[in-house]
């Protein structure tokens, strides 16, 4: 089996999500953006895996769902958080921390 | 020269000789720690530790008189001072016919400046005063009782210095004497001519000290011990450079401590301190520092004739300097300081002719000790009925009014000029004889100067005389400087007491110390006197130059001061001799020009470089770091896109670079 059409699928959900985090402002979507950055790489992983006829790409993408959903459980507490406080999702105004 | 003789253990009473020095450094510590307490009773404490001193150098004298000759050197080691790697410097104290000598002198003369002391300083003396009066001190009792315990402190420190039996314990009682003297001559801290003459004498003190210190240095480098004993015994060793550099060296420090030129700006201004301060330190024993010196390391000069030349080649520039510049001046203790400037320069001279001469510096040591200490204390007297006042133009007539520091000064000041069969006859003529002793134009050259300046010394001393103590009384249409009239009254009889016995002193210790033979008593210490036989002039000549030149000098002065009023205002302007007298012969524009001027120069070249170069650097250094710090926060903008974009940025940048090595 050929891997272009993964990897190229991969590649898309990559930039898309690397473009959704990079000029959305609402902290959720940016949120889902790097959730789909993450699974773009899972996908290429397991391409990988395959082709090669191996499971360490396999485990490696449990272990990155793994990581990512405890980053979501820290991830959304911190937006909670900062929306409780600041009654506002946007990541522009979270900019207290400056120079 | 004989040889060195054997150096034996202390034994009976010279086995406690650290009492000597113990007595009056507890007494100090005593009167320095124990405040306001110590102050009905400090001043008495002061003068019994000196006077338990001297009690203790009579007995140790005489049990040394009761001793063979080749016995009398003696030494006791206290303990193991500094131990460290080669050097081993034991605490111990020579006592042989030199320091005995000087111990006596220190404490005998020091006893009698005490007890002066204890009425010159009094707190309320009657008609007086205007010593503590004028001074802002919260107790005048206070300062009495810290001018006691400095004093002590000084004897303490100069006992040491004679009494040690190596170099470093001289270093210690020399630098010892110098911090008293500090002191001493600062004790009116109030007064800003005060504060600046201490510094001074401290300052060009320690240019002499670093010769000593130098001197020092180079024996151990080169002998590897600095045990006197070890040192005289082995010096013969060392090469002629190498002692010529140590004899400059030592008297380099001499020069210091005992105001020779060219160091000899100091002693003069230090008479800002208090009179029985003039009186003891710098005039009778510390000054004389330098003579024992040279006098103590004898074997050292032995071997160097050239050193011997400079030696004495200094003393004669010196003791023309003081008497010429000692014609010149209206203060009273001024005149008396530069006579001392000019006695010591006979001194320097005397040891500077080497064997001829150790033992008759020492004798005219001994005797000025009388004679000059008996002079300032009668200056001091003076000063207590004239309200301070030090400007002989102001005084006049005292003779009657104060009949026995008239009395006592004059003898003192016949003892000075050499008057026949008075001390300083004995003792001067003894070391002008010598000096025409020897062969060639040094002796010309040595003794001319010194004859020369007797008849200085005569001019000066009957100048000061005639316009003190004879005259019509110019004090009457004047006020003091502290605003009141003069009433001249003689002083209390603890004041007196002393002056009557340095008077005695100054007309039989000539005498005595000769009968009994003084040089006999000193050659285990200093070798044999040994008598020049073939000098420029016959010694049956010498006395009746030299009394020759000194009676002129008195007549001139009978002539130029005695037989016309004095004006009470010093005349201006004067011939160029007198100008340049007055003004110390230039030697403080000298210092001035030459070491203070440049030296400021070079301190404000450095406080240039050192704001600009180092600072500006270390400073320049951090103001780039925060100024570029200050750019760089920028960049921390707060906005978590942008964050995330120069992630991106970055991640892009790194793996295009691993991309390019794999595979470009």
């Amino acid at each position: 089996m050929s891997p272009t059409n993964y990897l190229l699928l991969s590649g898309l959900l990559f930039t898309v999500g690397a473009i959704g985090v990079l000029v959305r402002r609402n902290a959720i979507v940016v949120f889902m953006c790097i959730e789909l950055m993450l699974n773009a790489v899972n996908l290429s992983l397991v391409t990988f895996a395959r082709i090669n006829g191996q499971l360490d790409g396999q485990v490696m993408a449990f272990f990155v769902m793994v990581v990512a959903a405890a980053e979501v459980v820290v991830g959304l507490a911190i937006i909670m958080s900062i929306f409780r406080t600041r009654r506002s999702s946007s990541v522009d105004d979270a900019n207290l921390l400056k120079y | 020269m004989t040889a060195p003789p054997e150096v034996l253990p202390a034994g009976g009473a010279a086995s406690a000789a650290w009492l000597l020095f113990a007595i009056p450094a507890l007494s100090a510590v005593v009167l320095f720690l124990a405040g306001k307490r110590a102050n009905a009773w400090g001043h008495w404490l002061g003068v019994g530790s000196v006077l338990a001193s001297f009690a203790l150098g009579v007995v140790i004298f005489v049990q040394t008189l009761g001793v063979a000759p080749e016995q009398r050197t003696t030494e006791v080691s206290l303990y193991s001072w500094i131990a460290s790697g080669t050097l081993d410097v034991d605490f111990g104290l020579r006592i042989d016919p030199l320091s005995l000598t000087f111990v006596l002198l220190i404490t005998g003369v020091g006893s009698l400046i005490h007890i002066y002391s204890v009425g010159y300083m009094a707190p309320h003396a009657a008609g007086h005063g205007a010593d503590e009066d004028a001074h802002a001190e919260p107790s005048s009792d206070s300062s009495r009782r810290r001018f006691f315990a400095q004093l002590n402190l000084f004897v303490a420190a100069m006992l040491v210095l004679v009494l040690g039996n190596n170099f470093v314990l001289l270093y210690l009682g020399w630098e010892g004497v110098g911090l008293a003297s500090y002191l001493l001559i600062g004790f009116y801290q109030d007064r800003p001519s005060a504060a600046t003459a201490a510094k001074k004498a401290f300052l060009m003190n320690r240019v002499g000290d670093v010769g000593l210190a130098i001197a020092i240095f180079l024996l151990w480098l080169e002998l590897g011990t600095l045990q006197y004993a070890e040192v005289f015994a082995r010096i013969g060793e060392l090469g002629g450079g190498t002692i010529l550099a140590i004899t400059l060296l030592l008297l380099l420090g001499a020069c210091g401590k005992s105001g020779q030129f060219p160091l000899q700006a100091w002693l003069p201004d230090a008479m800002e301190g208090p009179t029985p301060v003039s009186a003891l330190i710098h005039a009778a024993t510390m000054v004389t520092a330098g003579v024992y010196l040279i006098a103590r390391t004898n074997p050292i000069y032995d071997l160097s004739a050239t050193g011997r030349v400079v030696v004495a080649l200094i003393g004669v520039v010196t003791l023309l300097i003081g008497a010429i510049i000692g014609c010149a001046y209206d203060d009273i203790k001024k005149v008396l300081a530069y006579s001392t400037v000019s006695q010591i320069g006979y001194m320097i001279l005397a040891v500077g002719l080497g064997p001829a001469g150790y033992a008759l510096g020492i004798f005219h040591l001994l005797t000025h000790g009388f004679f000059k200490a008996g002079l300032f204390l009668g200056a001091g007297s003076v000063m207590h009925a004239m309200n301070d006042d030090v400007n002989m133009r102001h005084f006049g007539g005292l003779g009657r009014r104060m009949p026995i520091t008239f009395v006592t000064f004059g003898l003192g000041y016949l003892a000075l000029i050499g008057f026949p069969f008075l001390s300083g006859y004995f003792s001067k003529d003894a070391i002008i004889e010598a000096a025409f002793g020897q062969e060639g134009w040094q002796g010309w050259v040595y003794g001319g100067a010194a004859t020369l300046a007797a008849g200085l010394t005569a001019f000066y001393m009957t100048r000061l005389m005639i316009m003190t103590f004879f005259g019509e009384e110019r004090w009457r249409n004047l006020t003091a400087p502290d605003g009141e009239a003069y009433h001249p009254h003689e002083s209390p009889a603890v004041m007196t007491g002393p002056m009557i016995l340095l008077a005695i002193g100054s007309v039989f210790a000539g005498f005595v110390l000769s009968a009994v033979g003084l040089n006999q008593w000193l050659a285990p210490s200093l070798g044999e006197l040994e008598e020049s036989t073939h000098g420029v002039l016959p010694h049956a000549v010498v006395p009746w130059l030299v009394l020759a030149f000194s009676a002129l000098g008195v007549l001139v002065a009978y002539l130029v001061v005695g037989r016309r009023p004095t004006p009470v205002v010093r005349p201006e302007p004067v011939s160029l001799p007198v100008r340049a007298a007055r003004r110390d012969l230039y030697a403080n524009a000298v210092n001035e020009t030459v070491i203070e001027r440049p030296g400021i120069w070079l301190t404000r070249a450095l406080v240039f470089l050192d704001n600009r170069g180092v600072d500006g650097l270390v400073n320049g250094l951090a103001a780039g770091l925060g100024g570029g710090s200050a750019r760089l926060r920028r960049l921390q903008t707060g906005f978590v896109r942008s964050y995330a974009l120069s992630m991106l940025g970055g991640s892009v940048l790194v793996v295009a670079a691993l991309l390019a090595v794999r595979f470009g």
